[in-house]
């Protein structure tokens, strides 16, 4: 517990360097929110007046205290843009983005788990050289390219499923989850290739370690071998790779997003950066260090229930 | 924080959604669903020239006179009169008119909503210049007096582009014209869903069942304006090819928009029909910076336009050659003001060998010109390429910086020098009904530091602006617009680089798809 207090305790000065540098960042490069909104008609009169409605004319120290101060009273701004509370833009684009990063990550730790498995145990024969050849042409392909190829299949020829979309689970189950398979199995195309391979590689370095074979010595069934000493101590980088993966979807799929037309946070972050939406851009940005820094912790957390060894 | 925890509440209730999903409600609405060429981010259609808030706008809100295809000025909300010393302008509401909110639209709406877009629009501000009075005559009607004779004065208000005149509630048109409004209640034939709109995701729009159109037949922006579908959904798809999958698979009905490279696989596909809807399409251009050698000179100006070709341009941006004309006037063809004078060499590949000769002749002495070319934008990506590639055949220096298109537009307002972080030339584009009138085509204005980027000082065209606006015939007015076509090929205010079109696809259960500049969903029937 006193580890975990402290864990949080110290994500705070991580994320107040990641503030000071996402704004002076944002500050820094070139673009205009108010010429954005001005759009190309907008005389320099006009312009200085959006700005000075926005509140850009302030020095940057006073723009920072406003921002940050509002963060501590849970206040993230408005955006500049679409004058929408930055906390609803958010939380209304996360769901998505949170749905399919659940369904891709299940399905790959359901899917690749089981082959990396059966790759280490096969170790040379034609299963292990099926697993590896799925996990290059996983890492090779393009995303896009892959859900064009499901959505040509799936959607347009066998007309099993829709092309685009996203429903809230709570507004339309079904359509929710027709609409999450192509998207969520092209991303796992790729989390498959990736943790398929690790749980090969992990599970064979645990393969040849001395206690496994000591278990094999004293006659324990191949399965108990398996199941009872090498997956537990393989799993480690496994989780490790898991963990990050989740923190890298919920940061947001631009590809992926745009093939299968998905509101979520990728899309987000990317049409904030275009139009230069600075308080859009800085809580997308924070909430992505918050996620890194929260799924590192549970992840270390982790360890220690899986390697007992291991002590904080 | 409501988003967030409704979201929270999905995860909870899941098994339940399933029941919920199962018990869909019975009742049969038609819906259309549309990809419009980009997002809706902003909603104030007098704070932006953005023409997806424009689009927005003509659902929501109705305008007090309008244009027709034949670009004539015509009543919607408002018939007029015209006192007999051409300076009293009396408008008079037509019966039934109401705000979404149930309200009764009145004159002292229209009047603050007029008093909005004077502030902002060109259009607007020219008649504010000559505004004696605004005020309302009567329970439906209001008089707009000027201190001079402005026959421009309807035509600005009946506009449809940058900015278009819409009629709001007074409390709303109230804002501060640089605030953003963030209510969306007009009296037009849609309702906006407030409620499930996503900026640059979703919106949604609901028949209003208490709309009286306008008499007379439909006729762009003029007319009756009769809603044929309960509810209409613009839903936002950056990637093309989704959108025309989509539109294959029945999801969508209408794609505002299809690149033109993408139009075979359209065209291919049974059930879908594809056309060139707006018969005006939009123009390409090129400005320069008049404030900094070398284009402060006019004959460097001149050289560079001459070893343009709007041929060539046009290939490399839409290739298809039934997708763009070649076309001389800078007005636009097809447009009433359209004249070709003084662009032979535009229009008939270049000149190279003559922009090589009137360079030497100029004294060019090898400055670079910083030529900003944005990279995202895929309308603008084509023209710097074969710009620079022609300067330089002509004998340029050409220093081509590529950048978002973004950075693009906060660099080109500052006014330091190329060298310095400024520029010398850049290119955008044009919907044609922006620039097919003299005086609201903002590239013209020619008042130094007031002036569009590029900042030209023309006390000419200034004096043919003037002139223009106070012809009250065609004949007269087309007489100057000939002048200012002139002017500008000799001066080059601007580099004219030709005009094309955007193919619209749709599906087969559609009826009523018009043409016109812009999407007219109102006329649209859906088969079910």
């Amino acid at each position: 517990m006193l580890y975990f207090i402290r864990r949080v305790l110290a994500a705070i000065p991580v994320m107040l360097v990641v503030a000071v540098f996402v704004f002076l960042l944002l500050r820094l490069t070139p673009g205009d929110p108010a010429a954005i909104i001005a759009g190309d008609m907008a005389t320099p009169e006009q312009l200085e007046r959006i700005r000075e409605s926005l509140g850009l004319n302030e020095t940057l120290l006073v723009q920072f205290t406003t921002w940050f101060g509002g963060i501590l009273q849970g206040d993230f701004g408005t955006s500049l843009i679409s004058s929408t509370p930055v906390i609803d833009l958010v939380a209304d684009r996360m769901w998505p983005t949170i749905w399919l990063a659940l369904i891709t990550i299940t399905l790959s730790v359901v899917i690749a788990v089981p082959m990396g498995v059966l790759a280490a145990w096969r170790h040379g024969s034609w299963i292990d050289h099926l697993v590896m050849t799925f996990s290059v042409l996983g890492f090779s392909i393009p995303v896009f390219v892959i859900g064009y190829l499901l959505i040509k299949v799936f959607a347009l020829d066998l007309k099993l499923l829709p092309v685009q979309g996203y429903k809230a689970p709570s507004q339309d189950f079904a359509g929710f989850a027709l609409r999450s398979v192509l998207p969520a199995f092209t991303l796992a195309s790729i989390y498959i290739a990736l943790i398929a391979r690790m749980t090969r590689a992990s599970l064979l370095d645990v393969l040849g370690e001395d206690y496994v074979r000591t278990a094999r010595a004293k006659g324990l069934k191949e399965r108990r071998v398996l199941y009872r000493h090498a997956l537990r101590n393989a799993a480690i980088p496994v989780l490790t790779v898991i963990g990050t993966g989740f923190a890298l979807l919920i940061s947001g799929v631009v590809v992926t997003e745009s093939v299968f037309n998905i509101p979520g946070l990728g899309r987000l972050t990317v049409d904030s950066i275009f139009a230069r939406d600075y308080p859009v851009i800085q809580a997308l940005i924070l909430l992505t260090s918050g996620v890194y820094v929260l799924v590192n912790l549970l992840i270390d957390l982790s360890y220690s229930i899986l390697d007992p060894r291991i002590r904080y | 924080m409501t988003a967030f925890w409704s979201g929270l509440r999905t995860g909870a209730v899941l098994a339940g959604a399933l029941a919920l999903s199962a018990a869909a409600p019975a009742f049969a609405q038609s819906t259309l669903t549309v990809v419009m060429h980009s997002g809706l981010r902003v909603l104030d259609p007098v704070i932006t020239t953005a023409h997806i808030t424009r689009d927005n706008a003509f659902m929501i809100f109705d305008t007090l006179v309008a244009i027709d295809e034949n670009f004539v000025v015509q009543p919607q909300m408002a018939s007029w009169e015209i006192s007999d010393d051409n300076l009293t302008y009396t408008f008079t509401l037509r019966d039934g008119l109401k705000w979404h909110d149930g309200g009764d639209v009145t004159p002292a709406d229209c009047i603050a909503s007029i008093k909005r877009w004077m502030v902002k629009d060109g259009g607007g501000q020219m008649i504010a210049d000559r505004l004696a009075s605004l005020e309302a005559t009567g329970d439906k009607s209001f008089a707009l007096t000027l201190t001079e004779p402005f026959p421009y004065t309807l035509p600005a208000m009946a506009k449809p582009s940058a900015l278009a005149l819409f009629m709001m509630p007074e409390r709303i048109a109230s804002t501060p014209a640089d605030t953003a409004i963030t209510e969306l209640i007009g009296s037009g034939p849609y309702k906006f869903m407030a409620d499930e709109f996503q900026p640059g995701v979703k919106v949604v729009y609901e028949k209003f069942e208490d709309y009286v159109p306008a008499e007379g037949p439909t006729s762009w922006f003029s007319g009756a304006k009769v809603v044929k579908t309960d509810r209409v959904e613009w839903v936002t798809m950056p990637d093309a090819q989704t959108a025309i999958n989509a539109l294959q698979n029945g999801e969508i009905d209408y794609m505002e928009s299809v690149p033109v490279d993408l139009l075979p696989i359209v065209e291919s596909m049974d059930g879908i029909s594809s056309d060139k809807l707006n018969p005006l399409g939009s123009v390409t251009i090129g400005r320069m910076n008049f404030l900094y050698p070398p284009f402060d000179n006019p004959k460097i100006r001149q050289a560079a336009m001459m070893a343009m070709s709007q041929e060539d341009t046009l290939t490399a941006l839409i290739g298809n050659p039934d997708f763009f004309q070649v076309c001389g006037a800078i007005a636009g063809c097809g447009t009433p003001y359209a004249f070709e004078d003084g662009s032979d060499t535009l229009t008939s590949g270049g000149d190279i060998e003559g922009a090589k000769a009137l360079l030497e002749e100029a004294g060019y002495d090898g400055t670079p010109i910083v030529l900003m070319q944005p990279t995202d934008v895929v309308t603008l990506t084509a023209q710097p390429i074969v710009a620079a590639q022609k300067l330089r055949d002509a004998g340029f220096t050409v220093d081509m910086q590529p950048m978002d298109w973004q950075t693009l537009v906060g660099r080109r307002a500052s006014q330091t020098a190329p060298a310095d972080g400024g520029w010398n030339m850049f290119f955008t584009n044009w919907v044609v009904t922006e620039v097919s009138n003299p005086l609201a085509n903002i590239m013209l204005n020619g008042r130094g530091n007031q002036a569009w980027f590029g900042w030209p000082d023309d006390p000419v065209i200034e004096g043919l602006l003037g002139e223009f606006a106070a012809a009250s015939d065609l004949e007269t007015q087309q007489a100057v617009a000939k002048e200012i076509q002139a002017h500008v090929m000799e001066n080059v205010n601007y580099i004219h680089l030709g005009q094309y079109f955007a193919p619209s696809a749709w599906s087969d259960k559609l009826t009523g798809v018009s043409k016109a500049p812009f999407p007219l969903l109102w006329g649209i029937e859906k088969a079910e």
